[in-house]
């Protein structure tokens, strides 16, 4: 049965709706109202406030961590500026993605990594040689994710923070009063955002202040629905969604490289030895197989489809993570769309999918599988490069 | 240098034109008078922090197939829908219509249980007959006094898609033409409550009351947003309609079509009877193929083109097509919410707000400026944007706009006399909205008032009409502007129009900006 997290006297005051779920062994809201497009357009033009307590939290302390983490991550985190997070993934011998998540530096010998997925076990596995001490933070530590143009604003009226100087993937420690915490310049929306991470006595105090702080900026707080929908806008990739872990796999076929999940960016070949690295060299020599793809459904097929059965287009209200087969032009099955979602700022049908490299050229015409009055039809799908929705306010 | 385009007016529609133009490799410039673009679609910082939508004031069923053709939300343009439709009432909490139908029955059902239960039902037969107006609005409206095959082919497949259709909804469909909104409303629901805001839609923008024949038609309009892939699509575009024309002048521009504001239009060059580009207020010319107005038809050939270049039947028609502005805007900066008594907290506010208590009063409200007078109690569509979108006011403030009807142009008085007016106008309209929602004159920082005289001084709207000539039965389809012209091609050789006055007209759809552009590349004069 999953647990209340340390904001949930304040989220389940607001959660009119009782619509919620298990995030991680976490009570998580869905939506606070019967709706979560309010949220979502919170997220886009004022500010939505989520409880994100439920990620995965390690501290990795001592002389080693640079040296320890570097040879676990897709990038060389002991480059990382103190002050910095940046976004990777890490891998197993073959390669193979086990999880996504950020490394913050809180100070030369101190890093925070946040996962999808409990990874102590993975982290333990290469502390042998290394002079680091790894905490579970998971359970210590209320996170906050503070997302969309008014965010700014709001954070620098309760807390000590320069935000000014805080640039995109900044983090600083901060206080909100006479409660300590961080900010991060990070979030999941894709859009201008922060995230705050504080003990979890403190947690009430800080929610309270934040959403005081915001009310004359038309603040609400936000559920897992709409972030779903602007993450797919975002384009990014969730663990368990749109890839399955490698250590979950029970076939091969389930296993994703970074190179086939867009993830290429995170991984930094040329350099000390890291987990991975061989298998990932000896791929890039071939070329994946696969690559991870947004695709934009053709809007006048499917409204010529629907039409056909007299019904105006019917479209997924909320965000979708069933899969649906992907088509080459010419019929073969060439992969799966493993997420998707309307898009109410590009008034489009977007998906984000796996497909076979050959056809990940943006600008193919592929189809998807869509089902209309009962019955499977295929439509067009054009291959759209990530993101797809990309505000300037996100790194300004 | 000689442009393919030159189009007067850098309205929504004009620029939406533009971009389809310069998307085509066409070279295209516009010509703004005012120092700002968006025409009637625009956002003006009239008072610090405070960004107005001064005239048009929300994004009524913007073509979604515009934004995905021009990639607006690349070039800045976010849209918000309306999530609300609230009718305050005196001395009770009135009635909140949500997104959520369990919790708009039971509101209904505090003033009647049929009401409540029916009022799906009503959507539901609303939506099948949108789907109709939809294929209307996306395409050239055929003329059914022509014999060319090509109409023939498209009145053909107009009616296939009417055989197809129940016969219920045929019959529907003849009373959406013919009946009043109020009375096609008393025909499904018994309470006044709840058919006065409904009834409202028929007539915003148009000198007809709620029991005026032919009224029932524009209902439709409210259901369309549900069935045009834009879902939802009422709503405020984010930084105010201003927004939503920037957007377009952006698309246009990287494009390579070419933008010049504070650049007012004279009179349209022509030669040996043909349009050959425009001459400036300051006198410089500029030279094209084409001249496109995105004015109204009325401006565009009794002002720019001249009566004395036009066939005598021709400029006739012109003068026979009603303008007429029936409405005004009051737009508020205010320090605070307004509190409406027995609604707590903003989620009331989040969509429109209509001050139109019951049939009666908003008849009594046509039957002043039926004789020339503004209504003493008149029709009023308050949204406040700052509450969605908090780029518009500063924090904790707000923006009120007020759309309002009654405001006849033609007052007794003569139109020329509504700027002593319009100070007096302001006051009723504050004060009849100050009774619903007491203290509203304490928190006003800032005021503006713009009469139908005002829209047309201001934006060219002649007339003050606020959609280039009303959107009444005689003047849609073919007929709009005027019979054997509803092609945006005019009698006037390489002269086009774009603008509100062409099919389909409206509020923000950009419909007429893309058809127009749509049918110029199909035409062999560019």
């Amino acid at each position: 049965m999953p647990v209340p997290s340390p904001f949930h006297s304040r989220t389940s005051k607001l959660c009119h709706s009782m619509l919620w779920k298990d995030w991680a062994g976490y009570l998580a809201v869905r939506s606070y109202t019967e709706s979560h497009e309010p949220e979502y357009f919170a997220f886009r033009h004022s500010a939505g406030l989520l409880d994100v307590t439920p990620l995965f939290k390690y501290e990795v302390h001592g002389p080693d961590a640079p040296r320890f983490l570097s040879r676990i991550m897709s990038r060389n985190v002991a480059k990382l500026k103190v002050g910095r997070v940046t976004y990777v993934c890490w891998c197993d011998d073959h390669g193979k993605v086990i999880d996504d998540g950020t490394v913050a530096r809180l100070e030369k010998h101190y890093y925070r990594v946040t996962a999808a997925e409990p990874s102590m076990h993975w982290f333990e596995r290469f502390r042998r040689g290394h002079d680091v001490e790894i905490e579970d933070s998971s359970t210590r530590l209320g996170a906050l994710s503070l997302q969309g143009p008014k965010a700014k604003a709001i954070l620098e009226s309760v807390s000590d923070a320069d935000l000014d100087a805080l640039g995109f993937f900044g983090l600083t420690a901060c206080k909100f009063g006479d409660v300590s915490g961080w900010i991060t310049r990070t979030g999941y929306t894709g859009d201008l955002g922060y995230e705050v991470w504080v003990e979890n006595a403190d947690a009430e105090a800080v929610y309270d202040a934040i959403w005081e702080a915001g009310q004359p900026h038309a603040i609400l707080p936000a559920g897992l629905d709409a972030l779903d929908v602007a993450r797919v806008e975002a384009g990014f990739v969730m663990n368990g969604v749109d890839y399955w872990s490698a250590n979950h796999c029970l076939i091969e076929a389930r296993k994703s490289s970074p190179f086939e999940l867009n993830l290429d960016w995170t991984v930094k070949l040329d350099r000390t030895p890291f987990v991975g690295q061989a298998a990932l060299e000896r791929e890039l020599e071939n070329g994946p197989e696969r690559r991870f793809v947004g695709l934009v459904i053709d809007w006048d097929e499917t409204e010529r489809l629907f039409n056909s059965y007299g019904l105006p287009p019917e479209l997924p209200i909320s965000a979708w993570r069933d899969g649906r087969p992907i088509y080459a032009p010419e019929g073969a099955w060439i992969g799966m769309a493993t997420s998707g979602a309307w898009s109410p700022t590009l008034k489009k049908n977007l998906a984000l999918a796996q497909i076979r490299a050959e056809y990940a050229e943006p600008g193919a015409r592929l189809q998807i599988e869509i089902t209309a009055e009962y019955r499977r039809h295929k439509v067009a799908a054009i291959v759209t490069p990530l993101p797809f929705f990309d505000p300037a306010r996100k790194r300004a | 240098m000689t442009y393919d385009a030159v189009i007067i007016g850098g309205g929504h529609n004009g620029l939406v034109c533009a971009a389809y133009l310069a998307k085509a490799g066409k070279k295209v410039v516009v010509l703004e008078k005012r120092h700002v673009l968006g025409g009637a679609a625009v956002t003006e910082e009239l008072y610090p922090g405070f960004k107005f939508s001064v005239a048009s004031y929300v994004v009524s069923l913007f073509r979604p197939g515009i934004i995905r053709d021009l990639d607006l939300p690349a070039h800045g343009l976010e849209m918000i829908p309306l999530e609300t439709a609230y009718s305050p009432r005196l001395g009770d909490q009135g009635l909140c219509r949500w997104v959520d139908p369990e919790r708009t029955r039971r509101e209904i059902a505090r003033f009647s249980v049929k009401d409540s239960e029916v009022y799906p039902e009503f959507g539901l037969a609303m939506t099948k007959m949108a789907r109709f107006a939809k294929g209307v609005i996306d395409a050239p409206a055929p003329d059914p006094a022509s014999l060319k095959p090509s109409e023939l082919m498209e009145l053909w497949r107009f009616s296939d898609e009417l055989r197809q259709a129940d016969p219920e909804s045929l019959y529907m469909h003849l009373k959406l033409f013919t009946m009043s909104s109020a009375d096609l409303l008393d025909e499904w629901f018994e309470s006044d409550v709840l058919k006065a805001p409904m009834s409202v839609s028929g007539i915003i923008g148009t000198y007809l009351g709620v029991r005026s024949p032919g009224t029932a038609y524009v209902l439709l309009h409210h259901y369309m947003g549900e069935i045009d892939g834009a879902f939802r699509s009422w709503g405020y575009s984010k930084g105010g309609t201003g927004g939503v024309s920037m957007a377009c002048a952006r698309a246009a521009q990287s494009f390579g079509a070419e933008i010049r504001t504070q650049a007012p239009v004279d009179h349209v060059l022509l030669e040996n009877g043909r349009a050959r580009g425009v001459v400036l207020d300051n006198g410089d010319e500029v030279r094209a193929k084409t001249v496109i107005s995105n004015c109204d038809p009325n401006l565009t050939f009794l002002g720019l083109v001249g009566e004395e270049n036009l066939d005598p039947e021709f400029a006739t028609a012109i003068r026979r097509y009603k303008l007429r502005g029936s409405s005004g805007k009051v737009n508020l900066a205010v320090d605070r919410l307004p509190v409406f008594p027995g609604r707590e907290g903003s989620a009331h506010l989040r969509g429109d707000i209509a001050i139109a208590p019951g049939t009666e009063y908003l008849e009594r409200a046509y039957d002043e400026a039926k004789y020339g007078d503004y209504s003493s109690k008149p029709y009023l569509n308050v949204v406040i944007p700052s509450v969605i979108d908090p780029s518009v006011a500063p924090p904790g403030k707000h923006v009120i706009s007020i759309f309002v009807q009654y405001a006849p142009y033609h007052i007794k008085e003569g139109a020329d006399r509504w700027p002593e007016k319009r100070e007096a106008f302001g006051d009723t309209v504050v004060k009849t909205l100050a009774e619903y929602c007491p203290g509203l004159e304490e928190s006003i920082l800032y005021r503006q008032v713009l009469t139908p005289w005002d829209l047309e001084k201001q934006f060219g709207l002649t007339e003050g009409n606020i959609f280039q000539g009303e959107l009444s039965l005689e003047q849609l389809l073919f007929q709009r502007p005027t019979a054997g012209w509803a092609r945006y091609k005019t009698p006037v050789t390489n002269l086009w129009m774009c603008g509100s006055g062409t099919h389909p007209g409206g509020g923000i759809m950009g419909a007429s900006g893309r058809l127009a552009a749509l049918a110029l590349l199909e035409s062999e004069e560019l």
